[in-house]
């Protein structure tokens, strides 16, 4: 055990953490509103765009992020349309690259997650609504959006801490996020039990906190 | 489509062997998986405090840590280990461990975790009278688990396997970061070599959907024939 690379390493690693975060948060929220959309078309009665939505998450679910992160940073690179536009400016970055990546991924999952909630809602808490004359906007804003959002919790609690293990892929784009620090660190001392130590110490005190937050919530917004 | 013809003019040999390649590890994987749940499921269930606490650090530092890093251990880690105990031996040359071994080994790890924390559920969520009344039979401690229990667990325990499954097969992707040549490192090397990233990774990807797709349908199979009579 070399306990003096541990301590060094450490500081080095927390600021890439930071990073890990940031790509987390960014993508959480952007893939939370996709998620929504892609949700709300799911129980939309036109079947084709339930369809689409469907063949959406049915695409991100079942291919490897990887691959899709790759699409993105090296595929769409190579359209030579696309470098002409304002996108490339965004896409020529692997930061942003990755965020729309992972974004695109964690709303697939979302999409499914709060379609079932949707579903799951009894219908007689929108019959209820109906009776007391509210319009159908209100109900679903105001009814079924914070209902389902309340169901899917504990879903979403699993899928936030998925995602962040997921961010470990934006090293793969030469992105120095908490795993790429830690792939550099191992394969310049090749020390990798001290690193994987530190490094994972560091992901799984991430995931006690996502976790218990997540605990809270459900907590806070109970109902029977 | 001149691109995925077979032989030395294109790529569709080099990714059909990829493609097995992939489905080799991710069986391997899953396999050395369900060794891992075969241990830690009774560690997890047992009444013992030390096994709990052994069981239960396996499947949340596995399940809270991404797996790349883990990959990244084993592949750093795993030829260190290796020469280690040869050393003891006396045997000091540099070993390399098959890239194939490391990574079916990293990701049957991961699988492990998921595997034990269904297995766990599936035992928990059978009637404790199937227990009792397996034990008033008169029947051996053998029989008890294998003629009456583990049937149950099996049933319970497909369609979160067809998860566990999923992800695996997944996960394998990321083995191409050792370099061991699956449906992601073929397609990388096409990419480089014929500059046409766009393509191979959509064909990658239209492999890894063809791929789940299958295997759903097969899980489907499988989870009406152990489901008879319910």
């Amino acid at each position: 055990m070399d306990f003096e690379l541990m301590i060094n390493s450490f500081p080095k690693l927390i600021s890439a953490a930071v990073i890990t975060l940031k790509l987390l948060s960014v993508s959480l929220i952007v893939g939370l509103f996709i998620g929504l959309l892609f949700a709300i078309l799911r129980i939309n009665k036109n079947s084709i765009v339930n369809k689409f939505a469907y063949g959406y998450s049915y695409l991100f679910r079942g291919t490897p992020l990887l691959v899709q992160i790759f699409i993105i940073y090296f595929g769409l690179g190579q359209i030579e349309y696309l470098r002409t536009t304002f996108l490339w400016v965004i896409l020529k970055e692997p930061y942003w690259c990755a965020i729309i990546a992972f974004a695109l991924n964690t709303g697939a999952y979302t999409s499914e997650i709060l379609r079932s909630a949707f579903q799951t809602i009894k219908p007689g808490i929108i019959e209820a609504g109906k009776s007391l004359g509210i319009s159908k906007k209100i109900i679903f804003y105001k009814i079924q959006i914070p209902i389902a959002i309340r169901q899917s919790l504990p879903a979403y609690g699993n899928e936030i801490i998925l995602m962040m293990k997921g961010t470990s892929l934006a090293s793969t784009v030469t992105l120095m996020d908490l795993t790429g620090v830690a792939k550099y660190i191992i394969s310049t001392t090749f020390k990798p039990i001290e690193v994987f130590i530190v490094a994972g110490g560091i992901y799984l005190f991430m995931t006690f906190i996502i976790h218990n937050v997540i605990r809270l919530l459900e907590k806070k917004y109970k109902f029977n | 489509m001149e691109l995925l013809a077979f032989g030395d003019t294109g790529w569709g040999d080099e990714l059909f062997y990829a493609t097995l390649m992939t489905i080799a590890v991710s069986i391997t994987a899953i396999i050395i998986g369900f060794c891992f749940a075969a241990i830690f499921t009774p560690l997890k269930l047992s009444k013992k405090k030390i096994f709990n606490l052994i069981a239960n650090s396996y499947t949340t530092i596995i399940r809270g840590v991404p797996e790349l890093l883990v990959i990244y251990l084993f592949f750093f880690g795993g030829s260190g280990a290796v020469m280690f105990v040869a050393s003891i031996f006396g045997y000091n040359e540099y070993i390399e461990i098959n890239a194939f071994i490391t990574g079916a080994f990293a990701i049957g790890i991961i699988s492990g975790a998921y595997s034990t924390e269904v297995f766990r559920g599936a035992v928990q969520s059978i009637d404790k009278g199937q227990f009792e009344a397996a034990k008033v039979l008169g029947l051996s401690k053998f029989a008890q688990f294998f003629k009456i229990i583990f049937p149950q667990v099996l049933r319970l325990a497909i369609p979160n396997l067809s998860n566990v499954w999923q992800i695996t097969l997944k996960d394998t992707s990321l083995i191409s970061v050792t370099g061991l040549v699956e449906i992601m490192r073929q397609s990388y090397i096409a990419a480089g070599s014929t500059r046409d990233p766009l393509f191979f990774y959509s064909f990658a990807a239209v492999l890894y959907l063809l791929l789940t797709f299958l295997s759903m349908k097969l899980i489907n199979k499988l989870e009406i024939r152990y489901s008879k009579g319910y």
